[in-house]
């Protein structure tokens, strides 16, 4: 009986999402974080399905440990475990994969499919008993045939981990995504039609799970739209019955740039700075001019102290390239920069050019820390990080402009090609 | 000691290397985007398109060729962390 509202954690029995297909998933509705960066409002749900075959019967994905034994409860209900001859992992994250020792040890005949990527982590999962079990990797086209149930599966890799798939039950144009297209949101009614208004949680979901991996999220989508889909079943979140395609066609918005109708093929360099005492915004204003000298690069410049990180994180997700200013205060850059360079795990920073400058009075090493965090946001950073002590003089301004014309050069393609000898590497 | 030229594409930058030098050593040095994860072939992250010069690299490991394949990398590609270059000019671009 399909419960309103919130309901308490395992209250909910199984329930039939379609022909053959039962939700034995598990409710958290006083969640409130989500593996740490989620704030969860309305607690989350672990979904969990069974899909049932004339020869057999295959769990789609598990529950959060904690829930293991609703969970088991729930499986119980619908299907013997010697009938059970699959187990599907979409994708290995604990919330998915807590039950799947305590399963196992029931049902140690199932056939566990996972992706190339999920291998890796489902042996660190099971640790000694992994060979105790059969395991298959599947690959996009690969099916599991259930006798009258066809499963089939497409490899979706960093959507949001590297071992994320999903999983099309062919003849009734039902797609398990796991992840993708799921949200934080817990309503014992199940189904999106049904519960309240969720919107603002599955853009909320896509913005801090999906977003930094746009690229990906855009190969998924391409390989899930020539799909027939008469409904979508998530590992959290409604399922999506009503209107499936709403809500891929809300991803496909979400991942679409906004710049690049006005940008065409240019190039986009943003300079942001923080100064002092002038010095630094003189080094910001230099830079920008010898950049903007390039007909290939649009370039922008903002002193962050006047704007808040938030709106500018936007901008940078579309840019081609980054360069952060800071003078060096205590032997550090400044605090909005890292307040800045922090809120870029939201996005995808690969293969952007990073970039680095800034004066300093004594030590200078700000400019060396910001280009290390560069590189641990998988950015490349081609030049060496500018730095010029005190004021710059009329030659240090020229040198300044000489560092915007070589960034641009970068990034239109044209780079000034150079080579030295390790031993410069190693200051020999 | 014999030497190899090996060139980052992405940072258009070619260090004068001696020969059996990983690729690893040097990226993250000079500001590739190649970045690593574990440094040890366990985890896939180095992955590394080979431009030119996939001869001059030393033969890939068993484990290599494991996680290139777990990892579904194509024929151009190899791990930073574990290739080796031996001589001659390479080329290699993050993967």
């Amino acid at each position: 009986m399909p419960q309103a509202g919130r309901a308490r954690p395992g209250s909910h029995g199984p329930e039939a999402v379609a022909d053959r297909v039962t939700w034995v998933g598990a409710l958290d509705p006083d969640l409130r974080t989500f593996d740490i960066i989620l704030k969860t409002a309305n607690g989350t749900t672990y979904n969990s399905y069974a899909v049932r075959g004339s020869e057999g019967v295959a769990i789609i994905d598990t529950v959060k440990q904690e829930f293991t034994v609703d969970f088991l409860a729930k499986v119980e209900a619908v299907a013997g475990y010697d009938e059970i001859t699959t187990l599907v992992l979409n994708h290995l994250e604990p919330d998915h994969t807590g039950a799947v020792p305590e399963f196992l040890r029931r049902a140690p005949h199932v056939e566990i499919c996972v992706s190339p990527r999920g291998l890796q982590v489902l042996k660190a999962l099971l640790k000694d008993r992994f060979d105790d079990y059969k395991v298959t990797v599947v690959r996009t086209g690969d099916t599991v045939s259930l006798g009258d149930r066809t499963l089939r599966f497409l490899t979706t890799p960093y959507v949001h981990w590297p071992d994320t798939q999903c999983t099309y039950l062919e003849e009734q144009n039902l797609l398990f995504t796991c992840d993708l297209l799921g949200c934080h949101y817990c309503d014992g009614r199940l189904f999106n039609d049904k519960v309240g208004d969720f919107r603002f949680s599955f853009d909320y979901y896509f913005d801090h799970i999906m977003r930094p991996f746009k690229r990906y999220v855009g190969e998924a989508l391409d390989l899930i739209e020539p799909l027939n889909i008469d409904m979508i079943a998530p590992g959290h979140g409604p399922v999506l019955r009503a209107h499936p395609r709403d809500y891929i066609t809300q991803y496909r918005r979400l991942i679409t740039k906004r710049l690049a109708s006005e940008t065409g093929d240019l190039k986009t360099l943003l300079i942001f700075y923080v100064s002092a005492y002038g010095a630094t915004a003189q080094m910001a204003e230099a830079i920008t001019e010898g950049a903007a000298e390039s007909d290939d690069v649009r370039v922008s410049l903002f002193d962050i102290q006047g704007g808040d990180v938030t709106p500018f994180i936007d901008l940078i997700e579309e840019a081609d390239g980054l360069v952060l200013g800071t003078p060096t205060i205590n032997g550090d850059a400044v605090r909005v920069i890292w307040d800045m360079l922090s809120s870029l795990v939201d996005i995808e920073t690969k293969g952007k050019l990073g970039a680095a400058f800034g004066s300093y009075g004594w030590t200078g090493e700000a400019v060396n820390m910001v280009e290390g965090r560069m590189q641990g946001l998988k950015m490349r950073v081609p030049e060496k990080g500018l730095r010029i002590k005190m004021h710059p003089t009329t030659d240090e301004l020229e040198e300044c402009r000489d560092f915007g014309r070589r960034l641009a050069a970068h990034l239109a393609g044209r780079p000034m090609e150079r080579e030295i000898d390790m031993s410069a590497l190693l200051g020999g | 000691m014999a030497t190899a030229k090996l060139t980052f594409a992405d940072v258009a930058l070619t260090v004068n290397v001696p020969s059996g030098t990983r690729i690893i050593e040097i990226s993250e040095k000079i500001g590739s985007g190649i970045t690593y994860g574990c440094r040890e072939g366990e985890c896939g992250t180095c992955i590394t398109r080979i431009v030119e010069g996939m001869e001059n690299l030393s033969q890939p490991s068993a484990l290599e060729e494991r996680v290139l394949k777990d990892n579904m990398a194509g024929h151009d590609d190899r791990l930073a962390c574990q290739c080796q270059v031996l001589g001659g000019t390479v080329k290699v671009r993050p993967g």
